[in-house]
């Protein structure tokens, strides 16, 4: 049985940087995740924003982390050479009784060390955004706030952190933890086994299930769906800041924002969902999410609608996360409840759990060679032509577009089917390369993905899955 | 015996309906004579041209589409497929080249060039 | 920079015939860059038969009709690159091309825009439910089955009943799958008659109209397909929900001009066909850019947009010939019953006769279709039958274009 130092169990964006912070030391790291790919939960499909930390409760592990966690994130992005931007917010009322909310979370803010917050009239808020609805009355302008894009993120960390000698292991379906001596022995469904020293819980939804499992579950995950929309590039442009609305008497609001990438998304809504994995879209939701999208920006085009997609948050009750040494079980870490602002927090939430383990004795002593910055996988599109040109005659794959609608190369899909961590199946391309996340969805460059995964991975076309075991794309070979 | 039937020689597809026996069919409905043609020979002696691929043996993944170079029995239509699946070819094939001969008085040609 | 008299961009139907017209009319200098690795375009995967009737006198299957063009523009000796993708054309006609060999820039005199269309995707049509494999855009299905040779499912649903999802229908049959329905949403189908008959009736596949996917099943691959009616404004009826089992449900649910560069370019752009405005020789309001095809608008027929190409590409030779000539135009619209007409304005003295093109709103019995000046009839015809996925068409003699004034408005009488 292979032996670690330290097994992280769940490879979304928490998992994935604890994997990239620790992956800086002399210790063995197995993250285990029971998708065919990382960044496949929460972290999949959710806002993609960089939150400014005026929103979480004074005093709380929520409101602490998000302050230190904001710098902490874009740099992280920055080295991982992921898609960021630090675009500010707005967070909008809508009503003259609305206006105090905005007073209240600027206080708010400033408690809990927030800069670059003012509070500005419906007009001001209009000038700076001027396709804002009229019926905007005053708005908190948040400056330190952005977006960034969650997989890729999540991607670009596990992939650090590989190159850095942490192992990841997938498909990896935890069915068993078994408390020996010093450590664990943790089984998968497929009757794969791994042993480590500590464990750390990072499994998003199923988190209490693996409370559970060791006998330490205080807490119960309450799985909350929020459906979105994704447009066209061609309504990107309406917006340039995030655009949020004060919680009102129609529930959370939904934001509005420009994503990294161009697109605009509107979204999420908050229902209670049965598991983890209830992430269908419904009509009546869609439609919630299209008339309050339009609520803040009345003139979105709907029509330019690409895709729709539901994330599950994997909330508990108390609302603030839980990151601590188990009370009961020695060596394992909980780090549950990671919804907003998680994605904000990821590193600083990182950071906080190498305490943890250093409180509970676990030497940290820097490799030399680590190296934290990451290739960027998207240079290719920011290159000149004469530097694209010379890529080119290097590598003539650079010069052959496969998917139309977001000008990738095929030199691109094959970076990612051959990088850590190597994309598998048509999903984990697409969250790589951005194939077949435009227009056309890819009607026209799937086949010519599954083809080249084919390739890659040495198996036959009708072994390409769209997500992994049971997604297949085809039934048979004619 | 009376059947009923969308003719499809024009846009405007009349109903037409098909009636008698074998050697003795009536057709109303017809808005022109290429209508009543059609009417009778879609009730006596339905044909189709059945368009289908076949595996080019010595060419890494390449598919050659082909066709029946007439049309046949309707009823033969399964048969024919079948007759095509279990077919596959060599390169260099050129439009026109005899793939299967002699399906229900016709043959299955090639409709692609692969070089 | 290389230089090149007329640069066409798409190497399918369209292209194909654009630049041999071009040829034909006196412009030797000639090129063609498509994306793909052989010319034909859509058409190599369209293996049924039905093209070219109009056109060429006969009945041939979609790659034979390509094939036709493909040698027509071998023996010209045009030169035509392939595996090339088209990245940018600006305004003043410099075409950026990226392919094997590196990204290439060609000044061009005059460009045909020739770039097709797209499907429509599920996420454009919003069906709530989960989002596993095995649903597909038609086309994407009729490729993977007709060029690559994998069948991509057993037990299949089809939405649309367009021309593709028909074609389909009969595509999986054949091949041993089962269809268990064709559902369209429109109280009418968009296919051709003939396609409904050979293509369902001859497999017994029902046609469900008025009816629509509401939701889709499954986690990893699709389990099935809740279908309902709908009502008049395209709701779904709750009580008419109904569960049916499948692995595949394949999209046919419109075409979209692919018109990325023409927009980046500046041209000006239709609401309606979501193409390009161009005059009688397919020209754009950018000079010296003329656009044909699907990318211009969606046809019914190959064989029209072979016709409509070879304007385009007359009008890019004349152009590098003759330069502008510019005069003055007469805008042509579409009114009632008649949702557009092509093209959108023409040349207020045109050397020769105009024909117009257009699409119905909704099916219709016995209409006249009268092209008007003021009150002066330029063009009428009596159709036995009109339906929105047949394109009609009207011819403006010469004569006609004596001192003329305003606009040219299309109608639709029903008679």
């Amino acid at each position: 049985m292979e032996k670690f130092d330290i097994l992280i169990a769940g490879a979304g964006v928490t998992g994935g940087m604890i994997a990239r912070e620790l992956s800086r030391y002399q210790l063995t790291v197995c993250l285990l995740d029971k998708a065919n790919d990382v960044a496949t939960g929460a972290t999949k499909a959710n806002s993609g924003i960089v939150h400014g930390g005026y929103d979480p409760e004074p005093g709380t592990l929520k409101a602490q982390l998000n302050a230190s966690g904001v710098e902490l994130l874009f740099e992280a992005a920055k080295q991982l050479n992921v898609p960021h931007k630090r675009n500010g917010s707005m967070v909008c009322a809508f009503a003259q009784e609305e206006n105090h909310i905005i007073d209240q979370l600027y206080e708010r803010g400033l408690e809990n060390g927030i800069e670059g917050l003012s509070v500005i009239t419906g007009d001001q808020a209009r000038e700076l955004e001027p396709e804002l609805s009229d019926k905007v009355t005053k708005a908190l302008l948040v400056t330190n706030s952005g977006i960034v894009c969650p997989y890729e993120l999540t991607i670009a960390a596990v992939g650090n952190a590989m190159d850095n000698g942490v192992e990841l292991k997938r498909n990896f379906a935890i069915s068993d933890i078994a408390k020996i001596g010093e450590g664990f022995v943790v089984s998968a469904a497929d009757g794969r086994k791994v042993q480590g020293k500590y464990l750390i819980n990072c499994a998003g939804s199923f988190a209490d299930d693996l409370a559970a499992m060791v006998g330490d579950k205080f807490y119960q995950i309450i799985p909350r769906a929020g459906e979105y929309m994704l447009l066209d590039k061609a309504e990107g442009v309406r917006v340039s800041r995030t655009i949020f609305q004060t919680p009102g008497k129609e529930g959370k609001g939904i934001l509005v924002t420009p994503t990294n990438h161009g697109n605009l998304l509107t979204g999420p809504t908050a229902t209670e969902v049965e598991h983890g994995e209830s992430t269908e879209t419904t009509g009546a939701q869609l439609a919630y999410v299209q008339r309050m999208g339009a609520k803040s920006v009345p003139g979105v085009n709907f029509r330019q609608v690409i895709t729709s997609f539901t994330g599950v948050r994997a909330s508990v009750a108390g609302g603030d996360f839980i990151i601590k040494m188990s009370d009961k079980v020695d060596g394992f870490v909980h780090v549950a409840g990671i919804d907003s602002p998680g994605l904000t927090c990821c590193v600083s939430i990182a950071k906080y759990v190498l305490d943890i383990l250093k409180n509970a004795g676990v030497q940290l002593t820097e490799k030399e060679n680590w190296n934290g910055t990451r290739e960027d996988m998207h240079a290719f599109a920011k290159m000149s032509i004469e530097e694209k040109n010379e890529v080119i005659k290097n590598n003539p794959s650079y010069g052959k577009i496969i998917c139309r609608c977001e000008t990738v190369t095929e030199g691109e899909i094959i970076a990612a089917i051959t990088k850590n961590p190597v994309a598998l199946d048509i999903d984990g391309v697409k969250r790589r390369t951005r194939s077949g996340m435009g227009r056309c969805q890819g009607g026209f460059c799937s086949s010519y993905v599954m083809k080249l995964i084919a390739q890659h991975t040495g198996t036959d076309m009708t072994d390409v899955t769209k997500n992994g075991a049971g997604s297949y794309m085809l039934t048979e070979k004619m | 015996m009376e059947r009923k039937l969308t003719c499809i020689i024009c846009p405007r597809g009349c109903q037409l309906t098909v009636s008698g026996e074998a050697d003795n069919l009536t057709v109303t409905g017809h808005a022109c004579p290429r209508g009543q043609v059609y009417g009778i020979n879609e009730v006596s002696n339905p044909v189709r041209t059945i368009t289908s691929i076949v595996r080019v043996a010595n060419r890494e993944d390449t598919m050659v589409s082909v066709k029946t170079a007439q049309p046949v029995p309707k009823g033969a239509i399964f048969e024919v497929m079948s007759l095509i699946r279990n077919t596959t070819v060599n390169a260099p094939v050129k439009i026109g080249d005899v793939i299967i001969d002699s399906v229900y008085g016709t043959q299955v040609i090639a409709t692609k060039n692969i070089d | 920079m290389l230089n090149h008299d007329i640069v066409i961009v798409g190497g399918g139907p369209a292209g194909m015939a654009a630049a041999v017209a071009a040829y034909d009319n006196g412009v030797k200098d000639v090129v063609i860059l498509d994306r793909d690795d052989d010319l034909g375009g859509i058409l190599r995967q369209c293996i049924h038969n039905g093209f070219g009737l109009h056109k060429l006198g006969e009945e041939l299957t979609g790659p034979e009709y390509a094939a036709v063009y493909k040698a027509k523009v071998e023996e010209r000796g045009i030169t035509v690159y392939k595996n090339t993708m088209v990245l940018d054309v600006s305004k003043d006609r410099v075409v950026t091309a990226t392919n094997r060999d590196g990204i290439m820039q060609i000044q061009a005199k005059a460009v045909v825009l020739a770039m097709g269309c797209r499907e429509r995707s599920r996420g454009a049509l919003n069906t709530p439910g989960t989002r596993p494999a095995g649903v597909y855009s038609a086309g994407t299905a009729q490729k993977l089955i007709n060029c690559e040779g994998y069948m991509v499912g057993k037990k299949v649903v089809i939405l649309g009943s367009g021309d593709i999802g028909l074609i389909m229908a009969r595509r999986m049959s054949l091949e041993g799958a089962k269809v268990e329905a064709v559902c369209e949403i429109m109280p009418y189908s968009g296919g051709l008659t003939r396609n409904i008959v050979q293509c369902l009736e001859d497999f017994d596949i029902p046609l469900y109209l008025s009816t629509t996917v509401a939701q889709i099943h499954g986690q990893k691959r699709l389990e099935g397909v809740t279908i309902a009616q709908v009502d008049e404004n395209r709701n779904v009826i709750e009580e008419t929900k109904r569960f049916i089992e499948c692995d595949t449900l394949l999209l046919s649910v419109g075409l979209i001009p692919e018109n990325e560069l023409t927009v980046q370019a500046g041209i000006s752009m239709d609401r309606i066909t979501s193409g390009a405005m161009v005059d009688e020789n397919c020209e754009t309001d950018a000079e010296g850019i003329f656009a044909c095809g699907n990318v211009l608008h969606v046809h019914d027929l190959v064989d029209y947009v072979s016709d409509e190409a070879e304007r385009a590409g007359k009008g890019a030779a004349n152009y590098v010939k003759n330069g502008s000539n510019k005069t003055e135009y007469i805008p042509v619209k579409a009114v009632g019953g008649v949702r557009y007409v092509m093209p959108q304005h023409i040349h207020a003295q045109p050397g020769e006769e105009v024909s117009l093109f257009m699409r119905v709103g909704q099916p219709y019995g016995k209409v006249r279709l009268t092209a008007k000046c003021g009150d002066k009839v330029m063009a009428q015809a009596v159709k036995l039958k009109v339906a929105p996925g047949e394109m009609e068409k009207l011819v403006i003699k010469t004569d006609k274009f004596a001192d003329l004034t305003g606009e040219i408005t299309v109608t639709l009488e029903e008679m």
